[in-house]
């Protein structure tokens, strides 16, 4: 489903990714970890096309198209969602019709028939239920006064409306105390499916407790140093990132 | 020594003989204007009042005054129509009264509404007060020109306790014509004690490049209540110059909504006076220019008389290589104590070729005031319409939905719900594609 091969990426003319390849198939949840300045944020925004942010070799498909030549209004359509680490406030701009008009720019985008304000409302009541989500945050403009963790189950929350192929969630679990952690990630294991991939980028072993990956790749260095299944994971959250560092680096100047 | 030759604008305007009324006061009143209007020419950049709104190009353009052929010009109802306006109805095209565009049969009891040279035809002598009483000064050469040609306009009177309920439209089409025309009208309304009104002033246009200018007087003796709407819409090649004199009794109250979306060359400059102890002011307003359009908004409240108070909050959205000008003057004079006055100007360039000029302005001569006042120019917040992008909205949607929500303080408080809708809907096809 999504193939990163050999991805070199800038920002203001400093190489952040120096190489980074890695398959996603259809189902597969994949949690990227790593330290700090490691690029897995920039991983993200590269995923999704946001602006300054230069490939300068590399490549990357998703369902055999190449996703690197795509808008970022594109991408979504095609089925790539990314869950900001920090979701963007939007005074004025109402949390419904904000949703509304993206699932029905997507719809339009790929061919299908927009929704009406009745089959839309349908939806979201049953989307509701699910997140756990209160039908007063649909009221509010986007993100305008949300809570932390408001804003990261509003997230998950459009996840769930506009069911992607692939959704990245970008350190999702910063800034989250354990409860809030523990309904996002209920969230989010409502919405696994065998046609749906995941790329979970995290600093912390924490929010693996909750939701399971498949694979665990750590990052570093602009590249992926290791990966493994799950137990990668308790392994980083006994040794810490310097344990990587000792173990990848002779791996990254040998290759 | 001999004098430059006049710009072809000001040789244009002089090169016909004024409209001869029969009221001598009046004739001899546009006379002296028409003259005072050849001596002193148009303003330039140097003048504090135009320091921002260049007239060298206008200056080089000539028109044809008035509109002959205005009764026979083919006008489509439907421009002209608005969700949620649908009471009396006064129609100019290209500066002409059209009797067969306007709705005046059946006026609610206690309202006026004419044209205003059939209000001088009747009897020219209680108009002639608010006609003479105000002296133009140095630059007001667009305010000479109108005192001097206007030959109509609205007459529109609310008796005392008379409550209109259903919204009067002020119609102001430009309609092609064989050349460019320059048109002038002058209004004059009057809201007596306790009476209320909404009233819409609506200018628009098809494809023409003609010169409209409007002065009116609007007067609101105790205890009136005027909602305005004024939405300008003319055609994109025109040139609209307009001035409003505001004049609110002790607890007299106006709510103005503008929306400034038309012209090449659009200047307003509303003049309030808040004259009469407890008297409130609201004006809110969008001016949005794009491709090479100059919108300029020039406000000036004075507030007189005790308690007074006025809300002002704009948004200023400016596209392509536009120019948008406002100023916002406050006055507190001496006296006017316990008076509250609040300004907000927040701007929004969409190209880096775009400009927009604010000035707020607040002079305090009085004790225990409220003032406050605040502008700002930015760009649309990038990280906002990555995230709209990103959720599948298209970028030019994404920017259109900003700048709506941008806009949206303006016509919130608007009770009328589907002029609101319909305002809101203006603003966000505003944008080019």
């Amino acid at each position: 489903m999504l193939n990163i091969e050999n991805l070199h990426a800038r920002v203001e003319g400093k190489e952040i990714l120096k190489g980074l390849t890695l398959r996603v198939k259809p189902g597969e949840v994949h949690a990227i970890m790593g330290p700090n300045g490691a690029g897995k944020s920039t991983l993200g925004n590269v995923l999704s096309g946001r602006d300054g942010y230069e490939v300068t070799a590399g490549s990357v498909t998703f369902d055999g198209i190449d996703l690197l030549a795509l808008e970022p209004e594109a991408r979504a359509a095609a089925g790539v969602f990314l869950a900001f680490q920090y979701p963007v406030e939007i005074p004025g701009v109402n949390n419904t019709y904000f949703l509304r008009a993206a699932l029905n720019a997507q719809r339009k985008a790929r061919g299908e028939k927009e929704l009406d304000s009745m089959q839309f409302l349908k939806l979201v009541r049953e989307k509701l239920k699910v997140m756990q989500i209160s039908d007063e945050l649909l009221h509010r403009a986007v993100n305008e006064g949300f809570s932390g963790g408001e804003k990261k189950r509003n997230e998950i929350f459009q996840m769930a409306l506009l069911e992607p192929k692939l959704a990245i969630l970008d350190e999702t679990d910063s800034g989250l105390d354990i409860d809030a952690l523990k309904q996002v990630a209920q969230g989010v294991n409502a919405l696994r499916s065998p046609q749906r991939s995941f790329l979970v980028i995290t600093h912390y072993q924490r929010l693996l407790d909750y939701i399971e990956p498949d694979f665990v790749h750590v990052l570093a260095g602009g590249r992926i140093v290791e990966s493994g299944d799950k137990a990668l994971a308790l392994k980083l959250e006994e040794h810490g990132y310097a344990w990587v560092k000792d173990h990848g680096e002779p791996a990254g100047a040998s290759a | 020594m001999s004098q430059p030759a006049p710009l072809p604008f000001v040789a244009s305007l002089l090169d016909a003989p004024l409209p001869a009324s029969g009221i001598a006061w009046l004739d001899a009143l546009r006379r002296a204007h028409l003259d005072a209007f050849a001596a002193a020419g148009l303003p330039d950049t140097r003048m504090e009042a135009w320091k921002y709104t260049a007239l060298r190009a206008l200056g080089q353009r000539r028109y044809a005054n008035g509109d002959a052929q205005a009764a026979a010009r083919a006008v489509d109802p439907a421009a002209f129509d608005l969700p949620g306006v649908d009471g009396p109805r006064l129609a100019f095209v290209n500066g002409v009264f059209r009797a067969d565009l306007s709705a005046l049969d059946d006026l609610p009891a206690g309202l006026v509404l004419q044209p205003l040279a059939q209000a001088l035809r009747q009897d020219a002598e209680p108009l002639r007060f608010v006609l003479s009483r105000h002296e133009p000064e140095q630059g007001d050469a667009f305010v000479r020109l109108n005192a001097a040609r206007a030959e109509d306009g609205v007459a529109l009177k609310v008796a005392a306790g008379a409550k209109i309920a259903a919204p009067v439209h002020l119609v102001f089409l430009g309609a092609p014509a064989e050349s460019d025309l320059a048109w002038h009208l002058r209004h004059v309304i009057e809201l007596g004690e306790g009476a209320e009104l909404a009233l819409v002033e609506h200018h628009v246009g098809a494809e023409q490049q003609h010169l409209g200018t409007a002065v009116g007087d609007i007067t609101l003796r105790d205890g009136a209540v005027l909602r305005q709407v004024l939405l300008q819409q003319a055609a994109t090649g025109s040139s609209l110059i307009r001035r409003s004199r505001l004049q609110l009794g002790a607890r007299a109250q106006a709510t103005l909504h503008v929306l400034e979306l038309g012209g090449a060359l659009a200047r307003h400059e509303l003049r309030a006076e808040l004259a009469g102890d407890g008297a409130r002011l609201d004006t809110r307003g969008v001016f949005m220019p794009r491709g090479r359009q100059h919108i300029d908004t020039q406000l000036a409240i004075r507030h007189q008389a005790l308690n007074t108070a006025s809300e002002s909050v704009w948004r200023g959205v400016a596209d392509q290589r536009a120019r948008g000008v406002f100023r916002g003057a406050i006055l507190v004079a001496p006296g006017a104590d316990g008076s509250d006055a609040s300004l907000s100007n927040k701007n929004l360039l969409l190209s880096g070729q775009a400009e927009i000029d604010t000035k707020p302005e607040l002079e305090i001569y009085a004790d225990e005031v409220k003032a406050a006042h605040g502008a700002t120019v930015g760009q649309l917040d990038e990280r906002s319409l990555f995230y709209l992008r990103s959720r599948g909205i298209p970028h030019d949607e994404a920017r259109a939905l900003l700048t709506a929500a941008f806009c949206r303080a303006v016509l919130d408080d608007l009770p009328n719900a589907a002029l609101r809708e319909h305002l809101a809907g203006l603003l966000a096809n505003q944008l080019p594609d």
